[in-house]
């Protein structure tokens, strides 16, 4: 791809058209600088305002990835009443990949759900932490992760921006990074919706070609603006999500960053990745030049040596 | 010990004993004395006695974090994937190892000759520093095993821990061999000494290279949590250059308190090349301490500048930062350049424990305290304090152990001679 462009810029040039090169460097330095994903990678739109809370999406998670039984049963809604650590909300874990959360929004008079599990970005941020390559963007649009590799560091929990991963703690022998994958293995891979969306009683979540589903997000807010606030939450977010969602509350209220920016994460580290074959390359030739001047005196004095010596010669 | 030299003992520094009879590796090992002999004498020190004591405890709940995992040992959670093994054993001991890479630099690359008599003091330091960063880092592993993943089965060569995996290996081999000429001469193999010598420049240059970018890289790894880890700490584009500058003086400073302690502690195995020169030479490090102190101040105005972060300042969080900035870099820079203008080593040993205590308190900061600074703060489990007290215990111990023994507070006095 870019060898041709790059033929195309060059043949372009030759032939004098300036204003046609100029576009071409435009376009192939914004080309380079953001992956917007693959052309046909599928995507889930969420519909908040049509969420009320029946937890089939996660009863459907638990049984096509033969997670552990839950703690309490699918149907007890008092979960929505629980607090963990800090006084947040339920997050996935080794034993749920995707949980649903209730949040009270004064204003509207009846609580707002948000279904979560992993958003599958466009540019991963696990995926770019992780150093032994344990993660895979598939062109389908999943993140999937690769078990048999993991050596559990955990980067990748910590690289995630919306608190995805888990990690199973518990296990002393095999412990392993668990998180949605899409239902790739079983569902996805076949051009299957994933196990929540197809369980869902009130088709909150759709199922399509990513580029698909933001026409279709940005014409529900356009044809029902009063029903939707003017955002679909991943269309851009950290470069862009597979999962995105639309919301009749600011999507801060109900449980989303929306602080994250635009940029993917590995943005953020590029700054560093870049002095890398900087040092690797200036480093040795500098380091061994100091020490060259370091030693400029020695060396000027075994100069003045041998020039003596051989002084000396010539007098014998 | 120091007690022993009082009474006639004569360690061990060359390869002959007085009757020109070969000193066996086993003597050696034990100090010159009697097996029963040294044995008594170890037991006689109330230092092991607290060794003991930790070990008691840490054993036990160390061999108990491998059998029940890391759920059981650590509050390591879903948010807090790092706990005290990495914010301690890593993200700390590096910085203050950086002692290897910077006395190689002074000396051989330099040809700053004067330093040579601690040269090998800030070598070792390196080299026990790294190897127990290694063994923090592999008790925090998951899966532990797996640690050569990274280098042969499996590549992410795009991520910075891959950087800092593969640097910290090859570091390590570095140091090892920077370090062969000590033992050499303490088991009497002088042809090793003599290959190593061959190729110092390429070490050293080599060491620069390695120290330079995973110094750095420990930074950049936070350049991943851009939302997660406070503003005042994190910086995308200083990231890096704050966790080697101050990985500089982190480094002079640990030998400052290593050298100071070997003096205090260990004074009957140093000889007067090093206790002579160990004033001027504390004097010259702290100078360096304090540029590079005053180097790292500066960049750090800049990246709260760089981001326009001056309001934090004015916040809870901000204070905090304040504070440590203040106790860990500006009173240690006040005081290093007090020492320097008055030519008081005391002072600059002072210096040098509050700013590795400074180091600790801002790594600590970095990956426990101001990370999740938007959800809430995680305090380590008590057993996670027990396994890191007991392996920072094991660095002592193996620390006193090569110290006593090989020639890198005195110098091995050569064959010929003897």
């Amino acid at each position: 791809m870019k060898k041709i462009d790059r033929r195309k810029f060059l043949k372009g040039s030759l032939a004098g058209g300036v204003v046609a090169a100029a576009t071409g460097t435009t376009k192939k330095a914004h080309s380079a600088y953001s992956f917007e994903g693959y052309p046909d990678s599928m995507g889930v739109l969420v519909d908040l305002t049509k969420c009320v809370g029946c937890r089939t999406c996660e009863a459907a998670c638990n049984k096509e990835q033969g997670l552990p039984a839950p703690d309490k049963p699918f149907d007890d809604m008092s979960v929505y009443d629980e607090h963990r650590h800090g006084g947040l909300k339920r997050r996935t874990s080794e034993k749920a990949y995707t949980v649903v959360n209730r949040y009270d929004i004064p204003e509207k008079g009846e609580p707002v759900y948000r279904k979560f599990q992993c958003n599958h970005c466009n540019e991963p941020a696990c995926l770019t932490s992780c150093f032994v390559n344990a993660y895979t963007k598939t062109k389908e649009g999943a993140v999937i992760y690769d078990p048999k590799v993991c050596v559990g560091c955990r980067t990748c929990m910590i690289a995630c921006p919306f608190y995805v991963p888990a990690y199973s703690y518990s296990s002393p022998i095999d412990p392993v990074i668990k998180k949605c994958i899409m239902c790739y293995d079983t569902r996805l891979k076949f051009g299957k919706p994933p196990a929540c969306v197809e369980a869902c009683p009130r088709e909150v979540m759709t199922f399509g070609k990513r580029e698909d589903l933001i026409k279709i997000g940005n014409q529900k807010i356009r044809t029902t603006p009063d029903r939707y606030v003017n955002h679909i939450y991943g269309e851009h977010e950290v470069g862009g999500t597979a999962w995105m969602y639309l919301s009749s509350v600011p999507f801060d209220q109900v449980g989303f960053d929306t602080k994250l920016g635009t940029q993917p994460i590995i943005s953020y580290v590029k700054d560093f990745l870049a002095i890398v074959p900087m040092v690797l390359c200036i480093w040795p030739a500098l380091f061994t030049g100091f020490h060259l001047l370091a030693h400029r005196k020695n060396a000027r004095q075994q100069d003045n040596q041998t020039v003596k010596s051989k002084k000396e010669e010539g007098h014998e | 010990m120091n007690k022993v030299a009082g009474v006639g003992y004569v360690p061990i520094d060359t390869n002959y004993k007085e009757n020109n009879e070969k000193w066996s590796v086993k003597e050696k090992i034990f100090l010159g004395l009697s097996p029963a002999e040294y044995f008594r004498r170890q037991a006689a020190n109330p230092f092991n006695w607290i060794l003991w004591v930790i070990y008691a405890v840490g054993v036990p709940v160390l061999i108990a974090r491998f059998i029940f995992g890391l759920g059981w040992a650590t509050h390591s959670s879903y948010d807090y994937p790092w706990g005290l093994f990495l914010s301690w054993g890593l993200f700390t001991m590096v910085p203050l190892s950086a002692s290897g890479f910077m006395m190689g630099t002074t000396v051989e690359l330099f040809g700053r000759k004067d330093f040579k008599p601690i040269e090998r003091l800030g070598l070792l330091n390196g080299l026990l520093g790294y190897f127990f960063a290694v063994v923090f880092l592999q008790v925090d592993l998951g899966q532990p095993w797996r640690l050569i993943y990274p280098m042969f089965v499996s590549l992410g060569p795009a991520a910075v821990l891959f950087l800092v995996a593969w640097h910290v290996a090859t570091y390590l081999s570095v140091q090892i061999a920077e370090l062969v000429p000590a033992f050499s001469e303490w088991m009497g193999l002088p042809r090793a000494k003599k290959f190593i010598k061959s190729i110092v420049l390429g070490l050293t240059v080599a060491g620069i290279i390695l120290s330079t970018l995973h110094q750095g890289a420990l930074g950049a790894l936070f350049t991943y949590a851009p939302g997660k880890l406070h503003p005042l700490w994190f910086s995308a584009e200083f990231m890096w250059i704050h966790f080697l500058t101050s990985a500089i003086f982190g480094g002079l400073s640990m030998l400052i308190v290593v050298s100071t302690l070997s003096k205090w502690f260990l004074s009957w195995r140093c000889d007067e090349n090093f206790l002579g020169s160990l004033d001027k030479l504390t004097l010259g490090i702290a100078k360096g301490a304090s540029l590079a102190l005053i180097t790292y101040l500066v960049i750090k105005a800049i990246a709260v500048a760089h981001d326009n972060e001056w309001g934090y300042l004015l916040t809870g969080w901000g204070q905090y930062f304040t504070f440590e900035i203040v106790v860990g870099t500006i009173v240690p820079l006040i005081l290093f350049t007090y020492a320097v203008r008055n030519q008081n080593a005391g002072v600059a040993r002072f210096a040098a424990f509050i700013t590795v205590l400074g180091i600790a308190l801002n790594r600590m900061n970095t990956a426990l305290v101001a990370y999740n600074w938007k959800l809430y703060q995680e305090i380590p489990h008590w057993r996670e304090f027990v396994i890191a007290l007991m392996l920072y215990a094991t660095y002592v111990v193996v620390y006193r152990a090569i110290l006593v023994r090989m020639p890198i507070l005195y110098t091995w006095k050569s064959d010929t001679t003897s």
